[in-house]
């Protein structure tokens, strides 16, 4: 199973494709079929192979905090949980 | 598998001493990830309820919509003037000033330098993207030579319009500066290292040590007419060869601190 997933908040994401250009495993894209509020294509994880680690990288870089990031780590080490 | 013992753990979200609207930057703009800085490190130092910004005037004169504290919009380059009115008022208080390189090191030069001279203990965050982004583009004070904008379209050329100010390297002259660093936001591991130099600053500020600066490199996409991504590449090429990166003053304290 994945290691981790991401959550784009369409409301704040502007289709800047810098988390696209600093995916390691390059499974953030961009999703050519809709429109965000502000009327940009919102990046989305695309990730069939489960390769996403959530190492949060595209969190760093994005200008717009529209990146939640999330992963799987062992029980007794959590510190914050998912919503 | 040992699916029983694996959590599921937030690893990043949106820091608190940010609102939840949509900023009117453009995309890809690194005032965003400035910002982010910024509130992630009052989040963690807990301190939200006891800071107070002054926000410019340029692209980041918004800035109080985005910051979940108080915030004050001071008139064009007088941050530095307002937050020592509010630190002076309020010792206390944790001051921070968001200044643009139009704001901070054209029409605010002098605040600025008096400020720094004054050794006033606020913190300033000067976001410096060699451009006037509001505007439409015009030449700044730190416009690199031969970089083309919308007031010098052949170039900046410094026999008519002078050498770049490098905002640091001034202000680490003077005897009331504490804490005086220049780092980038163009890729994610200069990212960490602009935070940590955030963190100290307010550190810095805490502990009453003097005027702190942070020098942020940062990017214009839309006025240098470039894509995002070849925009964080410009600044390596172009803006660093130019503004190094690094500390150029560090109060001795700090020094000392940190060999524990």
């Amino acid at each position: 199973m994945a290691k981790g997933r991401i959550v784009v908040d369409e409301d704040l994401c502007k289709g800047c494709e810098l988390c696209i250009s600093v995916c390691p495993p390059g499974v953030i894209k961009m999703a050519a079929d809709r429109f965000t509020p502000q009327g940009y294509h919102p990046a989305e994880l695309v990730d069939p192979n489960e390769e996403c680690t959530g190492c949060a990288i595209c969190s760093i870089i994005c200008p717009d905090a529209a990146i939640t990031v999330f992963r799987w780590v062992p029980a007794d080490k959590i510190k914050s949980t998912a919503p | 598998m040992t699916d029983k013992k694996m959590a599921e753990a937030l690893i990043f979200s949106k820091p608190e001493s940010l609102t939840a609207v949509p900023t009117h930057y453009c995309p890809g703009c690194s005032h965003g990830v400035a910002h982010r800085l910024i509130a992630e490190t009052i989040d963690e130092m807990g301190m939200r309820e006891n800071t107070v910004g002054v926000a410019p005037v340029g692209c980041s004169v918004f800035a109080y919509n985005y910051f979940n504290m108080d915030f004050a919009e001071a008139a064009h380059g007088r941050a530095p003037a307002m937050a020592t009115g509010f630190k002076r008022v309020n010792p206390d208080m944790n001051v921070f000033t968001y200044q643009g390189d139009g704001d901070l090191a054209s029409i605010g030069a002098a605040e600025i330098l008096h400020a720094a001279g004054r050794g006033e203990k606020i913190t300033v965050i000067f976001i410096n993207n060699a451009i006037y982004g509001m505007t439409g583009g015009q030449m700044a004070p730190t416009t690199l030579p031969g970089q083309k904008t919308t007031s010098s379209p052949l170039g900046r050329d410094i026999e008519a319009h002078g050498f770049p100010l490098k905002m640091c390297e001034i202000l680490s002259q003077l005897d009331g500066s504490a804490y005086i660093v220049r780092r980038s936001l163009h890729d994610a591991a200069n990212i960490r290292k602009a935070k940590k130099a955030v963190r100290q600053a307010f550190e810095v500020q805490r502990q009453g040590l003097g005027f702190s600066m942070v020098e942020l490199l940062s990017n214009c996409p839309t006025n240098w007419k470039i894509s995002a991504q070849e925009s964080l590449v410009w600044i390596e090429e172009n803006m660093i060869p130019y503004f190094p990166l690094g500390d150029f003053k560090v109060h001795p304290a700090i020094v000392e601190s940190k060999k524990g």
